[in-house]
């Protein structure tokens, strides 16, 4: 889901008014592979959310029927899927902790990159290369591997209540495991380089000069910083967040291993309609109602993108 | 310009024996230096003289390794940049890109607190005197060079700096904008009474702009005088080297008198009497410069019956006001000769492969030992 978000924000950047032939011929490629895997597969599922479901392979109903009594084609489009999302508190419900856990692990992310993105961008040229590379040696490993460590690490008898129960600092096991906590703490976990690296690029661009200049008259460096620094990175602060914040709407991996079972997020309803439920249409219509919504921040990222570009005119 | 007004008595800041070291490299090296107040002093040198450091020393950007630094008679050397009363203006200019031109110029006034109308009427008394009161809502990146540069210095100026520091001020502006702003300069510092340090590697900036110059080499200042001494008067061959073009040739001291010297240059072929004594011990090596300018040239004998030459032109390089030649004299040396482009006909100048006299007069030459 969030991938194909990803490729939303991809569309949205390539598209503009373009004037010179020779990059209409560089923007093909690109165009092709977003036409092929994105746009298509896109105007199925568009397809699939107006139609019914039903026993049969595959389990929709087609939109146009050719139908021999009257030789004619009848197009059948059906609303039922998007009234159906509203009358279910099921969706409502999951689609707004989705969007709670989504936010607050955003927050989080950018609380803990921010800072790191910020020393690794005034840190010796020399080492910043590996201070990056360290921030993406996770990857190497298997991202569900990763997530299963965490388990590990939180369950009752994990390493972390082991620790803490040593150290005498509590008298009996806290639950970690199974709980939104853990789900913050998978997705901050896994999608932190994400928040750092947009952010570290922004900020090693920044021109050193200006907070020499602010320091000179006569703005201490945490007003500087607040002044200066912070509202020139909001660029970088709107692509990191946009990075976590989208995947981490439609993630389904980390509440299914971490999280609590009495609260789904809008990923697990997603498979379950699809895989358990086999109704495709509405699981479509979830998956479309997902991405109109997440439309709003990308086109919040535009915005600043746009308005950065000008500025660097 | 030394008839600007400065109070050449009033000692307003103080360097005393400063050094900086960036690891082995030593920036700045034993630097004492005195200025007045109300005066346009310029840091003059070649890139990596140690100019640059020495002014961000100035504003507290760097420490002294060695060494402090008095700003009206307080010791600032430990001051942070934000707590001194000193402005600065930056060679990039630093504007702040997310703020408009009002906002630039009036972030340094919200620093310390002025009420939010004092604020307002201080920024646009100080864009009216840049002449930007038209462009207060801009961004600085709708702004011309020019303009950009008049904000940086709008902002460094609205809070009423005894000081400011100005590293490279005009380097980014084209040539005939540059010579239009030295100017203003010079009547925006009349008209506020600031004190300017100026850095510059420009030697021609430095001789307008500045009451005084120091020339700084290697970290050292070499020589500090007015734009006149320093021209005229440079104390080591590396001074005179350095500000405009001079001609140098080896000698020795023949004749030593207090009221003339006569010097045997063997690059010159003859020798060279200089009508006033120097202060040098005898058989030291000695260099004689003399400025292209000072050096007259023409197609017949001279009457003076010392100091001339013969030789052949070689190159002219025609400057419009001046033309520039490089005449070979017989030990093979090349000559600097500027002359005026006084008459209109061209056919009259002196032209290539002729043989021209060169001569100047006994005061012209300045002996050096260095």
């Amino acid at each position: 889901m969030g991938g194909v978000c990803l490729f939303i924000l991809a569309v949205v950047q390539s598209s503009g008014p373009l004037t010179v032939n020779g990059r209409r011929i560089v923007i093909a490629w690109p165009f092709f592979w977003l036409l092929l895997f994105f746009i298509i597969p896109f105007l199925i599922v568009f397809k699939i959310s107006f139609s019914e479901a039903r026993l049969a392979m595959p389990p929709v109903a087609p939109l146009f029927e050719w139908v021999s009594s009257t030789k004619n084609f009848v197009l059948t489009l059906s609303f039922n899927n998007y009234l159906f999302l509203f009358s279910d508190a099921l969706y409502i419900n999951t689609f707004f902790y989705s969007i709670k856990v989504a936010a607050v692990s955003t927050f989080w992310c950018l609380l803990l990159g921010y800072p790191m993105a910020y020393a690794i961008s005034r840190a010796d040229p020399v080492r910043r290369n590996l201070y990056l590379m360290l921030i993406m040696l996770p990857f190497w490993t298997s991202f569900l591997l990763r997530v299963y460590a965490w388990v590990g690490l939180l369950k009752t008898d994990g390493l972390i209540n082991n620790f803490l129960l040593n150290l005498r600092l509590i008298d009996e096991p806290l639950t970690l495991l199974y709980t939104d906590f853990a789900v913050y703490v998978g997705i901050v976990y896994s999608y932190l380089p994400f928040m750092i690296l947009p952010l570290y690029s922004n900020l090693e661009k920044h021109d050193l000069s200006l907070l020499e200049a602010a320091d000179d008259l006569g703005a201490h460096p945490i007003t500087a910083f607040f002044k200066i620094t912070l509202p020139l990175s909001i660029s970088g602060i709107v692509a990191g967040s946009l990075l976590v914040f989208i995947p981490a709407v439609g993630e389904f991996v980390i509440p299914s291993l971490l999280g609590r079972s009495d609260q789904l997020m809008i990923g697990t309803v997603l498979t379950n309609e699809f895989f358990s439920n086999r109704d495709w249409p509405v699981a479509s219509a979830v998956a479309i109602a997902l991405l109109l919504f997440l439309l709003v921040p990308i086109k919040i990222f535009q915005y600043y993108q746009d308005r950065e570009t000008e500025a660097a005119l | 310009m030394s008839s600007r007004q400065s109070d050449l008595k009033t000692e307003y800041v103080r360097i005393e024996g400063v050094s900086k070291q960036f690891g082995s490299f030593s920036a700045v090296d034993n630097v004492s230096l005195s200025i007045y107040k109300g005066e346009i002093f310029c840091l003059l040198g070649g890139s990596g003289c140690g100019k640059t450091t020495l002014l961000r020393m100035l504003a507290g950007f760097e420490t002294p390794s060695v060494g402090r630094i008095l700003i009206d008679g307080q010791d600032m050397t430990d001051t942070p940049p934000f707590k001194r009363p000193v402005n600065m203006m930056f060679q990039s200019y630093a504007l702040f890109p997310h703020m408009s031109v009002e906002k630039n110029v009036a972030f340094g006034l919200e620093q310390e607190g002025i009420a939010r109308n004092e604020v307002q009427r201080r920024v646009a008394e100080m864009l009216d005197i840049v002449k930007l009161s038209e462009f207060t809502r801009r961004k600085p990146h709708q702004l011309s060079g020019g303009q950009r540069q008049r904000v940086a210095l709008a902002r460094s100026l609205v809070k009423k700096p005894k000081l400011l520091l100005l590293d490279e001020p005009l380097a980014a502006l084209d040539r005939k904008l540059r010579e239009h702003t030295q100017f203003e300069l010079i009547n925006l510092q009349e008209q506020l009474g600031v004190t300017f340090i100026v850095v510059t590697h420009d030697q021609e900036e430095a001789m307008t702009l500045g009451s005084r110059i120091g020339v700084m080499n290697k970290g050292r200042i070499v020589q500090v005088g007015t734009p006149t001494e320093i021209y005229e008067y440079p104390n080591s061959c590396f001074v005179a080297d350095f500000i405009g073009s001079v001609n140098m040739f080896k000698g020795k001291l023949i004749e030593d008198e207090p009221g003339y010297v006569r010097i045997a240059c063997p690059e010159l072929d003859v020798n060279v009497f200089v009508s006033h004594g120097i202060s040098s011990a005898p058989d030291v090596g000695l260099n004689v410069a003399i400025r292209p300018e000072k050096i007259d040239m023409t197609r017949t004998a001279p009457m003076q019956k010392e100091n001339f030459t013969q030789g052949i032109v070689k190159e002219i390089a025609y400057m419009g006001d001046i033309s520039m030649y490089l005449v070979q004299i017989p030990s093979g040396k090349m000559v600097r000769v500027t002359i005026p482009n006084i008459e209109r006909q061209v056919d009259e100048r002196i032209s290539w492969e002729e043989s021209v006299y060169l001569s100047w007069q006994s005061s012209s030459p300045v002996v050096l030992s260095q």
